[in-house]
């Protein structure tokens, strides 16, 4: 990772907001290609994903996903590790919690089983995040292609299981049966709605608040224990690591285990919030999304935050472009959001050197005399 | 219009050099600065064709910066730069190269598995196919090497040459893309004395041809041995300019620093007292099978410094290694406060440290500080788990930085900005800042690699006297330096390592310097004292 | 830490600001009231996946063409969106909404449940119970039976091949049928049965169907016939490329492979599509489960001028008779899904 040389506030501000700007003019140009309105499509989108009846919280609840596979990435960059298995690891996320609740609801008390079952999913997508951890650090293969491969080993376990053992009888998709009675997490709009406020239904549930509280042990983690020091160390230069006595090796299976389990605790929002049940492919991709939020939110948990709002609007939102123009197809609106993760994420550093330019000329220029 | 005539001039120059200009560059009122850094200020420059030209300063002194805008590396912010009396615009250092102009980095740039034939046409291979290009490359390289008696094998793998010959590959990759002005950044900092030497052959053999040099160094005695002009720079000013003829190292060195400095002190000896430390036949394998210590046995006192000199990779780093718990001896044995560590008992850093051993590393950008850490951040490592610094499993940012401070403080680690990025300190501040991090800990037994690499006099100065107070104080202190000086300086014994083998060990009022180089070179004492 | 602060400030009363935001703007969301207004919900495949839901999407084209009427349609990309693309056709103010495949069927019964006065129906579902709620569920063993009986006229070998999609009861049943009407005229016939996979990507595994498909030929099979969505497209391109027979599955592919699919079993979703929107558009919809057979049009075999010269006077008379055996009830074509046995 290179040092940027521009100020901290260009870094996580006006880069962010540049790349967006620049992914949405693009956007704009095709959907005027296609004869609409670009403008009256970018109010669809806001309005979709913030006004309109529970886009909010379809907003949120994405975002949700992001802020759990964003910081399993960012974690893992910490100490320099490629973490892109977050799409296996939240799979194996949603086994643990499948086993949890199928094996002991009805057994133990709700809530017992509620937090076995969130235990489950960071402890099953810790495990599949240790292996290639502990391959990368003992054995030296590389972290990205052995977590490619657990995507794909993750995939096949899944579609074996839930095809087979777990497959729930009299119907026909590859799923588990329901989860006994009130094995869930409650939804934010019976929460809210029972207090008093009126609010449209949708599927954020009390995941979210999870989410946030990953997001501040994450930075108490990261920058106020000694073991996240060991870990930016070991991240930034193996050896000093080394020479600290901090054996690099256990650090990368260590903040591997992290990883995976924030990866996993994903299939919290998508299994224990919503389906009730083990599905097939519920984790669509969240997985890779998270290595685009965490690019964008600086690996930061704060910026974390803030890039998954944004992708969970532009899933809510670029649904709704879907229902309200016969023109914008679905492959449309992925393409959109592929623009907005190919500006903000493979891209991201492309106007440095311009900024650069700009920021620190004007800074030589104001002070000659320092030095 | 203008760009034609100077394209036209720039191609006459490129054949003929401008014989109507003496200067072979001039510089005029460059400046040049990073965000708050003024590291070049209006500095004017003219350097005689011909001639080696010496600049010295202290680290961070503006040496590199300067070199790189004439190299086209950087672009200056004002100012003007003319090669052969013409004023040029560099965009990028293949400008500078059209223009004659050469680079030899601090650090190579070769790529360690070509050939050095390979590596010195790399970036000139030609058009047509590799190999008519190689054949003419050879005919051209073979009646350099004869002219400037550069010889070097075309054919050998760079890897496996000695660091004097990997640089000779570097001149010639230079000269072979027609350089008559030639940059030599820190060139002897790798070498050892007979290879300066050798060195110092060559740059005379170019200088007769008509090539010009401009030698960057810190080392006084190099510039007075070779150069014939030199200029003084500090905090990015030049402040001296002279004869090499006219001046002495002291004047030369009291410009550097801004005050008059002691160079070259002879300490006095120590009084050792118990063993602190003692190996006995440790040897290490590396990765690749090959036996980079062989059985190497010492004692180390208290209240003495044993200096460990030879040509650096043979054994030095991994003697380091093996005594601060890094790597693990495959056989031997060594001792420190009572425990024993072996092939099967493991020493590790954390445990090391506890038993009372500090370590300095040898490379302070990779080991010794991290340089992507704030200050504060780099000043506890391997000591983030002192109690002091934090409650249980939490540090505590703020309590690092006031700790940081007062290290700072008490060690003149400038600027005293505990926030700033490690790296964005000069090498004698970032060694400073080590210095302070490991002597802090109070240790019983000191390692030290490398201590003045890469510093400037006035750090020099500071890092010396703290190590013999710390000797008086009844530390052990083991000193691993390629600076003979240095080791002349500090030591009261010297222990003499080749192929990572313990040549001998001479006491310090025996050893010379020539003794000490032959025994470098893997000659034994005996052999040794009788070429005296 | 104090940039840290700020943005976690800021942060907040930004999320604050557009929940407070979000409250307020509900009220002005409101339906609007149109008497008539249908919807769809295509799924995963999309809308043009030459198969199933495309299929749907003609009977959709139909609808709008002779009625003039627009149908709101929404093509999900992942599984959360079902149930929400399903609540917001209803908010929207759809009275009719139509769910396409038997994956959403766990949505629209919630949905369908939470807005008893919209009218819901959905293909492919036979085992929900609404009132306001119709399945559509097809006799595809009624169809299968008789492209058995044109693939028994037609091979060589003695020897036929089926190739199913994902390894569910639904398409057991149509192999089920298949054999039926394979052995009710070659009663010693070897039929191969092979299952593309067990997850829903067996539908669109093209390359893997023409696997199974050579494997087959190269064991005798001179006619297979597939019920395996996109993974046909693979069955159909092996047989032709063999020189043997295909027998294509949902939609008229007699076309895919002129001269070499025999024939095809149709299984007109088009016709649910539009009638569901048109009964309800003359207040005709009703709910409970409409089997679509031989009788009421839901399923056939296709002859066009691609399979004329195939389908020779022996196997269109074969089929004939079948056809009217079915319609008289003097033949019953047993369903897989009954008892999930085959009794062939």
């Amino acid at each position: 990772m290179q040092a940027s040389r521009l100020p901290a506030y260009v870094d996580i501000l006006v880069i962010p907001l540049l790349n967006l700007l620049t992914a949405l003019f693009v956007a704009g140009i095709i959907i005027a290609i296609i004869g609409e309105n670009p403008f009256t499509a970018l109010s669809i989108m806001l309005k979709g994903a913030f006004i309109y009846k529970g886009g909010l919280g379809y907003t949120l609840f994405y975002t949700t996903n992001f802020i759990f596979t964003g910081l399993a990435v960012a974690v893992a960059f910490h100490a320099m590790l490629f973490n892109i298995g977050g799409e296996g690891q939240a799979a194996m996320g949603g086994l643990g919690i499948g086993l949890v609740a199928l094996g002991l609801g009805g057994i133990l008390p709700v809530p017992i089983v509620i937090l076995l079952a969130i235990i489950g999913s960071a402890i099953f997508g810790a495990i599949w995040g240790v292996i290639p951890g502990y391959l990368q650090a003992k054995r030296g293969s590389h972290i990205v292609i052995t977590t490619i491969m657990f995507n794909f080993i993750a995939s096949s376990i899944m579609i074996w299981l839930l095809a087979g053992l777990l497959m729930a009888p009299n119907q026909m998709s590859p799923e588990t049966v329901s989860f006994a009675d009130g094995v869930m997490l409650f939804k934010i709009h019976q929460i809210l709605n029972s207090m008093g406020f009126s609010v449209a239904r949708s599927p954020l549930n009390l995941s979210f608040v999870l989410a946030l509280l990953c997001c501040f042990a994450v930075w108490v983690l990261i920058w106020r224990t000694r073991f996240g020091y060991r870990i930016r160390a070991t991240g930034f230069s193996t050896k000093a690591s080394a020479y600290g006595g901090y054996r690099p090796e256990w650090i990368i299976i260590l903040v591997m285990a992290i990883s995976g389990g924030l990866a996993g605790m994903m299939a919290v929002n998508e299994i224990l919030g919503v389906q009730h049940r083990v599905i097939l492919n519920f984790t669509s991709g969240y997985g890779f999304t998270g290595i685009a939020v965490a690019l964008m939110g600086r690996n930061h948990p704060v910026g974390i935050i803030f890039a998954s709002l944004l992708f969970g609007a532009l899933y809510q939102g670029g649904a709704e472009l879907d229902f309200e123009f016969q023109t914008i197809t679905r492959d449309m609106v992925i393409m959109i959001q592929g623009l907005i993760i190919l500006f903000s994420g493979a891209l991201a550093y492309m106007f440095n050197p311009f900024l650069e330019r700009i920021f620190l000329a004007n800074k030589g220029q104001k002070e000659p005399e320092n030095g | 219009m203008l760009d034609k005539i100077n394209k036209v001039k720039r191609e006459h120059i490129i054949k003929n050099g401008d014989e109507s200009s003496p200067f072979a560059i001039s510089l005029i009122d460059i400046c040049k600065s990073f965000g708050p850094v003024q590291a070049n200020d209006a500095i004017s420059l003219d350097v005689t064709r011909g001639t080696i030209h010496g600049i010295i300063g202290e680290n961070g002194a503006g040496k590199s910066t300067l070199m790189s805008i004439i190299y086209g590396f950087y672009k200056p912010d004002s100012g003007m730069i003319k090669v052969a009396g013409t004023p040029v615009s560099f965009k990028q250092p293949s400008d500078a190269i059209s223009l004659g102009i050469g680079m030899v980095h601090q650090h190579f740039m070769l790529v360690p598995n070509f050939t050095a034939l390979e590596n010195i046409i790399l970036g000139s291979e030609g058009k047509k196919g590799l190999k008519s290009g190689l054949y003419a490359a050879r005919k051209k390289l073979k009646e350099l090497s004869q002219t400037y008696g550069l010889e070097v094998d075309l054919d050998s793998i760079t890897e496996d040459l000695p660091v004097g010959i990997q640089q000779r590959i570097e001149i010639l990759k230079a000269l072979y893309r027609g350089a008559k002005v030639l940059i030599l950044d820190e060139p002897t900092g790798v070498l050892t004395p007979q290879e300066t030497e050798r060195l110092f052959e060559i740059l005379n053999a170019l200088k007769s041809e008509g090539v010009t040099i401009l030698l960057i160094t810190h080392k006084l005695h190099e510039v007075m041995a070779i150069t014939d002009v030199v200029s003084v720079m500090r905090q990015g000013k030049l402040v001296a300019h002279t004869k090499t003829k006219e001046t002495n190292s002291e004047w030369l060195a009291e410009q550097m620093v801004g005050r008059s400095v002691l160079v070259n002190i002879q300490y006095p000896k120590g009084n050792p007292k118990h063993i602190a430390l003692s190996a006995e036949k440790v040897s290490v394998t590396d990765k690749r099978g090959f036996d980079s210590l062989k059985n190497v046995s010492f004692d180390l006192h208290a209240g003495e410094i044993l200096g460990i000199a030879g040509i650096s990779g043979n054994g030095q780093s991994e003697l380091l290694s093996v005594l601060s718990g890094i790597i693990q001896p495959a056989a031997g044995q060594f001792k420190i406060a009572e425990e024993l560590f072996d092939a099967t008992h493991h020493a590790d850093p954390q445990k090391v440290r506890q038993l009372g051993v500090a370590h300095v590393p040898e490379d302070r950008h990779a080991e010794g500080l991290i340089l992507q850490f704030q200050a504060f951040e780099s000043a506890i490592l391997g000591y983030e788990k002192s109690p002091n610094l934090g409650v249980k499993l939490l540090t505590d940012p703020n309590i690092n930085r006031t700790y940081c401070a007062q290290l700072m403080d008490s060690f003149d680690v400038r600027p005293q900005n505990p926030t700033l990025l490690s790296s964005q300190f000069s090498g004698g501040n970032q060694q400073k800042l080590i210095l302070a991090r490991e002597i802090s800990s109070m240790p019983k037994v000191l390692l030290v690699g490398q201590p003045t690499r890469g510093v400037d006099i006035g750090a020099i100065e500071f890092i010396h006297n703290t190590l013999i107070s710390m000797r008086d104080s009844g530390c052990a202190i083991i000193v691993v330096s390629v600076e003979l000086e240095e080791i002349l300086s500090l030591s009261d014994r010297i222990m003499v390592m080749n192929a990572g083998e313990v040549v001998g060990t001479v006491n310090k009022q025996d050893a010379t310097k020539p003794m000490l180089g032959k025994m470098m070179a893997g000659m034994t004492l005996n052999v040794a004292e009788k070429g005296v | 830490m104090s940039r840290n602060n700020l943005l976690l400030i800021v942060g907040v009363i930004v999320v604050a600001a557009v929940i407070i935001f979000n409250l307020d703007m509900q009220v002005e969301d409101k339906k609007e009231t149109v008497s008539f207004k249908p919807a769809v919900v295509f799924d995963m495949g999309g809308k043009f996946d030459k198969s199933f839901n495309e299929g749907v999407w003609n009977g959709v084209k139909k609808f709008t063409e002779e009625t003039g009427i627009e149908v709101m349609e929404f093509e999900v990309t992942n599984e959360t969106q079902r149930e929400q693309a399903m609540r917001r056709m209803v908010d929207k103010g759809a009275t009719v909404v139509l769910g396409v495949g038997f994956a959403q069927a766990d949505a629209i019964s919630k949905v369908a449940a939470e807005n008893p006065n919209v009218q819901f129906s959905i293909i492919d579902v036979g085992w929900l119970d609404a009132p306001n709620l119709r399945q559509y569920v097809f006799k595809e063993h009624e169809g299968s039976y008789l492209v058995g009986i044109a693939a028994a006229k037609a091979t060589k070998t003695g020897k036929v091949g089926f190739v199913g999609g994902q390894d569910i009861g639904l398409i057991s049943k149509f192999a089920c049928g298949y054999v039926g009407g394979v052995k009710s005229v070659l009663p010693n016939a070897d039929i191969y049965e092979n299952m593309t996979g067990s997850t829903p990507s067996a539908w669109n595994d093209p390359a893997r169907g023409a696997e199974l498909t050579r494997s087959q030929i190269d064991r005798g099979a001179d006619v297979v016939y597939h019920a395996a969505g996109g993974t046909g497209v693979g069955v159909i391109q092996a047989a032709a490329d063999a020189g043997k027979l295909a027998i294509g599955v949902d939609s008229n592919q007699n076309g895919l492979a002129p001269g070499s699919v025999l024939t095809s079993m149709l299984k007109r979703v088009d016709v649910a599509a539009y009638e569901t929107f048109m009964d309800a558009k003359n207040g005709k919809f009703t709910s409970g489960v409409k089997a679509l057979g031989i009788a009421e049009g839901g399923v056939d075999w296709a002859l066009d001028e691609n399979n004329e010269s195939l389908i020779t006077a022996d196997i269109k008379s074969a089929l004939e008779a079948a056809r009217e055996a079915i319609l008289s009830g003097s033949v019953t074509v047993h369903d897989y899904l009954t008892d999930q046995t085959c009794p062939y």
